[in-house]
């Protein structure tokens, strides 16, 4: 955007308010409630990977990053292997580099507090009902937090109530329900369509992903199928 | 909890901080152009096919099937919760006839 558009029009402090966080948790909570169920899992695992109830809990509630704490359970050990770990954790999050970066245009203008205060509750779920937003032409930046909390509160919850259950509950996926996150976020996609600019991005998206899943360890496919699916995009419309 | 637990999970912690803090922090010096506000658009619909299509490869013949349903019942309703509940439920049902 050139600064000659921006003078045009008064600038205007953006908009976050208790009510736009109340929308973002209430749209989040059919999500926040299969973040629940996936939480519980993780709270299973947790205690039979060996972790206290503590550590369960302190690790949900600061990492806050799904995929990277069941792989962090995978890995936990004895002694726990601190540096493995951590650097594996970074990689399988690599890929919030990219959607924190998408929500910088919306962002713009928000004081640093309420910004990189918000970006502590993005995860995907969160940040793609946010993008769902933004792309509707949403003004409230207190969106993406009021979602997001909602989410954080279900994803800790959700780890204790797990932990005590125990080994009582059983496999989650031999219901379906761990399908239901993929579905969410099928639904969310179909939600983003805006033309057929956008079938080739998601087409490349999903082939390179599949191809990097099969090749690569961990969450790389996530980076590698949306980097090309990006750049696809890019490519067409430079055309 | 011993101090090598909490070092752990402290380090996890800070990493992806710094990843979701990253990116917006990376955008402060690109001062998006035109061209690059229009490259961002593209990332959120590439990171959820990304997300999506291996998930449902994972799920196999009942994995590809909901993904169907699920994308068809979206289409139609609008209705997010109904759209989960219909690829779930078409996950198990199908993975009933098919195993």
């Amino acid at each position: 955007m050139s600064t000659i558009e921006r003078a045009d029009a008064p600038p205007q402090p953006p908009r976050f308010t208790r009510s736009g966080a109340i929308a973002g948790a209430r749209q989040g909570l059919p999500l926040a409630a299969s973040i629940f169920l996936v939480g519980m899992v993780f709270g299973v695992l947790a205690r039979h990977a060996g972790l206290t109830l503590a550590e369960t809990l302190l690790m949900s509630g600061i990492v806050f990053a799904g995929a990277s704490q069941f792989v962090a359970l995978g890995l936990w050990a004895l002694p726990i292997p601190i540096a493995a770990i951590v650097f594996t954790t970074l990689i399988v999050n690599l890929r919030h580099v990219l959607l924190s970066a998408a929500l910088r245009p919306w962002f713009r203008d928000l004081p640093l507090l309420r910004t990189y205060g918000s970006l502590f509750f993005m995860v995907d779920e969160s940040w793609a009902l946010t993008m769902g937003q933004v792309r509707a032409g949403a003004q409230d930046r207190a969106f993406l937090l009021g979602a997001g909390s909602l989410m954080y509160l279900a994803w800790v919850s959700s780890a204790g109530t797990g932990y005590l259950a125990g080994s009582a509950m059983g496999d989650l996926s031999r219901w379906g329900l761990d399908f239901a996150i993929t579905a969410i976020f099928t639904a969310l996609l179909i939600g983003m369509w805006r033309g057929r600019a956008d079938l080739w991005p998601w087409l490349v998206s999903a082939t390179v992903a599949v191809i990097t899943w099969r090749l690569l360890p961990g969450t790389w496919y996530i980076v590698c199928g949306a980097v090309s699916g990006t750049v696809t995009g890019a490519l067409i419309d430079d055309e | 909890m011993t101090s090598e637990a909490f070092v752990t999970i402290v380090g996890m912690a800070i990493v992806t901080y710094s990843t979701r803090a990253g990116g917006m922090w990376l955008m402060r010096f690109a001062s998006p152009s035109a061209r690059t506000e229009r490259w961002l658009q593209h990332i959120p619909g590439s990171v959820l096919a990304a997300i999506i299509a291996p998930a449902v490869i994972a799920h196999g013949i009942p994995g590809a099937v909901a993904v169907l349903v699920t994308g068809a019942v979206s289409l139609r309703t609008r209705n997010l919760l109904l759209a989960m509940a219909s690829g779930v439920i078409t996950v198990y049902l199908v993975g009933l006839l098919v195993k």
